[in-house]
């Protein structure tokens, strides 16, 4: 059985813009759905300022969205489509590329 | 600069480009020496004095606040030396042996040599988990900071600061600045142990007021500050929802969206462990420090040691260490001399250093480690966020297998074996094992780093070597 738990459950966006709004739009998927970021966003900022979580665990399936941001953690990792993974608090937005937040757990 | 034509024949290599390597970096320069300087991050500055990506626009004075002329000197300092040096920018160092470095830099490996190397590695954030810790929406503090300072954002609308030590007050002080909705700040330590602080600090009373301004103007800006707070849990289903502690007034629930925690920081010691360094137990930072004598040699010959990665001192006090790790390093050379006003320099920093020791233990003194915490954690507090271990399950491999050092508990039940190979989770099952065992935590053993020191990709550039001449007889 497929569980998909959507890190889009909770819709709200995590973190809040408070400086540095007047950037260059870099557009992006995020789980299928056009959005939209600033160059200069990390993968995990364009992500937790749409929604509230970046990932599942794979053993509890627990929701996450980072946590140290310095590269240290290693707890925001995401997938693309592609099947490549990244570690969002250290990668730079780029243009069109297509994020997979939500996990299936068979 | 001094002219040399032996310098050429040294191949320093720097890791790290915050306070201490920047300096240590332009020291070495000044002799003729061109080091590589290796960094994970983009820009330098290190974590403290992190630069924002290019297009950002905030002045300096508002990312760094009272640190910014200071931030503002090393980020020219090293800008003024970038075609002087060899400088690899968003490069890991995975993997250390003999005079030889492996680095991965845009899914490539590569080897580095040296014959002399400084390791300014940096901290990060102590971590004392609570239960609900793992939730969303739960930050470091450090994190906490980086959100802000590196992509203008706050961690939620709601916010919580918690833990002890210096960084509380200041990130707090930083996001309620920057127009976030700051709740509380809920302190662990006790506002006496802080107060009875305050003479030690005197030490350096240009920090110590820096710290006394941030408190103030928290409390007039009508930020809930408690003291003697021990964080209980955070609630929430897909993310935090509110934080229940107790302090002297009883059991307290606070909503919020977010929560920014840490106890102060811990040294980042991978590369000198690998690297073979000789480890001792620092009572005060209750964590296993690399050794290294008053100008930062290690136990390693040719290998140096600067900075947060050593033990922590703070920023300034790490770029002194920079430019005495490569004062070091210069006279161990054997053929470069320093001047004579290096060898009275090396004098005036190490009596600065012990204004800062002095400060520090201030510092230990009034944001005081919560040693209780062991006793405290709930058998079912998820302790390994990597791996997802609970209290329980370290305790039970000290009860029941008889486990008693850190390696074999890890062994048994994989805690510290996730992908942030203990970095968030080691301090605090070493004061599980202590608290279980009735050890002291000096005596429950050391986390052994290993390669790589952060995950790699699977898919990297492999340098293939025939097999016709492996397999030739």
């Amino acid at each position: 059985m497929t569980e998909k738990k959507s890190a889009q459950t909770a819709m709200h966006p995590m973190f809040i813009r408070l400086a540095e709004k007047d950037r260059e739009p870099v557009d992006f998927y995020l789980d299928g759905c056009s959005v939209s970021g600033f160059k200069g966003d990390t993968v995990l900022t364009a992500i937790l300022t749409h929604q509230s979580s970046l990932r599942q665990t794979e053993k509890l399936n627990a929701l996450r969205a980072g946590f140290c941001l310095m590269g240290a953690c290693q707890d925001c990792w995401v997938e693309l489509e592609s099947g490549e993974r990244l570690r969002s608090c250290t990668t730079f937005l780029s243009q069109g590329v297509h994020i997979k937040t939500t996990l299936d757990v068979v | 600069m001094i002219h040399n034509e032996k310098s050429g024949d040294f191949k320093p290599v720097i890791v790290g480009a915050g306070p201490a390597g920047i300096r240590a970096a332009q020291t070495l320069l000044r002799y003729g020496l061109r080091p590589t300087v290796i960094d994970e991050s983009p820009l330098w500055g290190g974590q403290i004095y992190r630069q924002p990506p290019a297009q950002f626009v905030r002045t300096k004075k508002d990312l760094y606040g009272f640190e910014s002329s200071r931030a503002d000197s090393l980020h020219r300092g090293m800008a003024e030396i970038l075609d002087q040096i060899d400088y690899q920018p968003d490069t890991l160092v995975w993997n250390a042996q003999d005079q030889q470095l492996d680095t991965l830099r845009s899914g490539r490996t590569l080897t580095v040599n040296y014959s002399h190397l400084i390791v300014a590695t940096g901290a990060t954030d102590r971590v004392l988990p609570f239960s609900g810790w793992t939730l969303p929406g739960v930050f470091s503090l450090g994190g906490s900071q980086v959100a802000l300072k590196y992509q203008g954002c706050a961690i939620g609308s709601r916010i919580i600061f918690m833990g002890t030590g210096p960084l509380l007050y200041l990130v707090a002080y930083q996001y309620a600045r920057a127009g976030a909705n700051v709740l509380a700040v809920l302190d662990t330590s006790k506002l006496t142990d802080q107060i009875a602080a305050v003479p030690a600090m005197f030490a350096q009373p240009a920090l110590l007021a820096k710290g006394v301004y941030y408190y103030s103007w928290l409390l007039s800006h009508g930020v809930r500050l408690c003291h003697d707070v021990e964080p209980l849990r955070a609630l929430g289903d897909d993310r935090v929802s509110s934080i229940v502690w107790r302090d002297t007034k009883g059991e307290q629930t606070l909503e919020c969206d977010a929560v920014g925690f840490g106890y102060a920081l811990r040294s980042e010691t991978q590369l000198a462990d690998i690297l073979g360094a000789r480890f001792q137990f620092d009572i005060p930072q209750r964590q296993h420090l690399p050794v290294r004598d008053d100008l930062g040699r290690s136990s390693v010959p040719g290998v140096y040691l600067a900075g947060d990665g050593a033990g922590i001192m703070g920023a300034d006090s790490a770029e002194l260490a920079g430019e005495l790790a490569a004062f070091a390093l210069i006279s161990d050379t054997k053929i470069l001399k320093l001047t004579q006003s290096d060898i009275l320099r090396i004098t005036e920093i190490q009596s600065l250093q012990s204004k800062s020791k002095k400060f520090r233990a201030g510092l230990e003194r009034a944001f005081t480690f919560p040693e209780q915490w062991g006793k405290q954690a709930p058998d079912d507090l998820i302790v390994c966020r990597c791996e997802e271990i609970t209290a329980g399950e370290i305790r039970k491999a000290v009860v029941e297998l008889g486990a008693t050092e850190i390696n074999r508990v890890k062994a048994f039940t994989r805690v510290g074996m996730g992908r942030c190979q203990s970095r968030m989770c080691g301090a605090a099952a070493a004061e599980i094992i202590a608290q279980t065992t009735g050890l002291d935590i000096s005596e429950v053993g050391r986390l052994r780093g290993q390669a790589p020191i952060k995950p790699i990709p699977f898919v990297t550039d492999v340098q293939v070597v025939p097999d016709v001449i492996r397999g030739a007889p």
